[in-house]
């Protein structure tokens, strides 16, 4: 596994909480799994992925957990594309303007 | 978690009361009275900050004065389908035009700004919503640090598209992030940050954020006197938290006497857990919405601080509800009729308005008083997408008929945009049986308090409370008798 240099930006993931020490009153399929946390920071020492590190935060503090990303980037988008929208498109200018959008 | 990190998790909630204190600077022992009521106007006015300094600090810090914009052909097709003479005029307060993109930059820029008066380095939030990027934009003004805790996954780590893109927006500004799955434990995971790092605690729910809003309210009658000559008849408000209604209304409030009637909006949710791992992922709103609308206006002191100044029902005059459907296809409406793309969830009063606008006549006025920006994750189309994906059905038909983690039903004309009419009676009775919180007896000032918590008088609140078998008495027997 390739080894993550000290310094890089990285994201580590880690338990909060056990499954069996969240409270009773949550929802089944809450308290059925681990409470998790994911933060991002920058690598103190060398490290591989998916194995235990340390890093600080840019607010300075300092965080343990499994190296889960190396340059977390972000992927989210504008999604597959929804046609339907074309379609109300159409119903708002005919119902204001008329015909001309049939 | 072994034995040693349970008691951990259990001393640090036992401190909590400790931490807050230190953590917002207020002590809010000061306004309680020692039974139900406390004092809800002098916690509001010692924030020490006039409405005109608030002013002067939001101008300083890319807030306020956002346009006033008249939605002309909205109105026009709104008229369509109303009686002769009705359909109001709709406004909008556009306000993804402040800096960060929300209204909630007129909320962090008071916090941030007392934060670093008051001297602490650096302020901490928990929210998933806008407010996370105001804080985050607010404190980089300002040269604070910055931590945001959000929830945002589920266990398998599949995040909300519009939650992942607030939290780009949060570290765009320089902030920490720490994303964490579905659960109310969030709160312990927010103490444990405020005890470690002394930061400031940025609660949405503290007076600096409320007094924050009231310059909304305020502008909103000026931009409307000014444009029209006259002040709105009627201001239409998304509601989850209650802070955005209850800013909103007390600046209305500051600058008119006149009758403005405050309607709060919030999109249908009926029927999702809020704190459900699977049910997380099925909804499309994650804000604006009735599993934070409801809980949070018949208990307003659930919140993250021990005395909220965001108590909707103390202002609230109609509150509505409407369907996911509805608010995605206003939001394209909105586009496609005014040229304003913006985000959906901020929508949620506009899709109500579009129908109360129906009930007044033509020459009265509604505001609308927000907007909200939109991008990658924070678009309907990305939503929409992120729904279809998880096995949500999206069609069009009834909008009446959609079922909110199975559904999303587009209108197949304007005309048939709805909104449901919650009963503020029920909600009123709620409120009224969790501030009693299991007590038999009560005081006459509480029944005071209660009157104007709930806008009503003694008299209602006593029939509630004679239903419940709750009485009156004159002192607390559990007290020593006052000399």
């Amino acid at each position: 596994m390739a080894m993550i240099k000290k310094g890089s930006w990285v994201q580590i993931q880690k338990n909060i909480l056990a499954s069996e020490d969240r409270p009773d009153t949550l929802p089944k399929e809450t308290k059925a799994v681990p409470l998790k946390l994911w933060v991002k920071g920058f690598l103190l020492e060398d490290c591989e992925l998916n194995s235990l590190a340390t890093i600080k935060t840019r607010s300075g503090r300092i965080e343990n957990g499994l190296l889960v990303k190396e340059n977390p980037a972000y992927l989210h988008t504008y999604g597959d594309f929804i046609p339907e929208l074309l379609e109300i498109d159409r119903i708002v200018r005919q119902e204001l303007w008329g015909d001309d959008y049939e | 978690m072994t034995m040693n990190d349970q008691s951990a998790y259990q001393k640090l909630m036992s401190r909590k009361n400790e931490i807050m204190k230190h953590s917002v600077g207020i002590d809010y022992s000061l306004y309680e009275s020692g039974s139900i009521a406390f004092d809800y106007e002098k916690m509001m006015a010692d924030t020490m900050y006039s409405h005109q300094e608030i002013k002067n600090i939001q101008q300083a810090s890319g807030v306020g004065s956002t346009q006033l914009k008249e939605l002309k052909n909205i109105t026009a097709l709104a008229r369509k389908f109303a009686s002769p003479g009705y359909g109001a005029r709709i406004f909008i307060k556009d306000e993804a035009l402040n800096d960060s993109g929300s209204f909630k930059a007129r909320r962090a820029s008071v916090s941030c700004y007392h934060a670093k008066k008051q001297g602490y380095k650096g302020v901490i939030t928990a929210t998933s919503g806008n407010y996370g990027a105001a804080v985050a934009s607010q404190a980089a003004k300002l040269g604070l640090k910055c931590i945001i805790v959000q929830e945002c996954f589920d266990s398998k780590g599949i995040g909300q598209p519009e939650i992942i893109e607030k939290a780009r927006a949060c570290e765009a500004y320089g902030a920490e992030v720490v994303q964490l799955s579905v659960g109310p434990e969030l709160f312990y995971v927010f103490l444990k940050l405020l005890e470690e790092t002394n930061y400031f605690n940025a609660s949405l729910y503290t007076p600096f954020g409320i007094r924050g809003i009231e310059t909304l309210g305020s502008e909103l009658v000026e931009d409307t006197l000014r444009l029209t000559g006259k002040t709105p008849d009627m201001v239409v408000v998304t509601n989850a938290g209650g802070g955005n209604l209850t800013g909103t209304a007390r600046g209305i409030k500051m600058k008119t006497s006149e009758s403005v009637t405050i309607v709060g909006a919030s999109v249908n949710l009926k029927g999702l857990h809020m704190a459900s791992d699977i049910d997380f992922n099925r909804k499309s709103f994650t804000t604006g919405h009735t599993g934070f609308g409801i809980p949070f206006i018949t208990n307003p002191d659930r919140s993250d601080v021990p005395r909220s100044a965001a108590r909707p029902l103390r202002y609230i005059d109609r509150y509505v509800t409407v369907t996911q459907g509805q608010v995605f296809f206003i939001t394209e409406m909105l586009a496609q009729l005014e040229g304003i793309e913006r985000g959906p969830a901020g929508n949620t009063s506009l899709a109500a308005a579009f129908s109360l606008a129906k009930e007044l006549r033509e020459e009265q006025i509604i505001v609308v008083q927000e907007t909200e920006y939109t991008s990658a994750g924070k678009h309907h189309q990305a939503q929409l997408a992120f729904a279809r994906d998880n096995g949500i059905e999206i069609a069009f038909g009834d909008p009446k008929s959609e079922v909110p983690g199975k559904s999303i039903i587009f209108p197949r004309s304007a005309s048939e945009l709805f909104f449901e009419e919650l009963s503020l009676t029920e909600i009123r009775e709620s409120y009224i049986k969790n501030a009693v919180n299991g007590r038999n007896h009560v005081l006459a000032s509480d029944i005071d308090f209660l009157a104007v918590e709930t806008k009503t008088n003694r008299q209602y609140v006593k029939e509630v409370l004679n239903k419940m078998n709750i009485k009156e008495v004159e002192h607390d027997p559990h007290k020593p008798t006052p000399r």
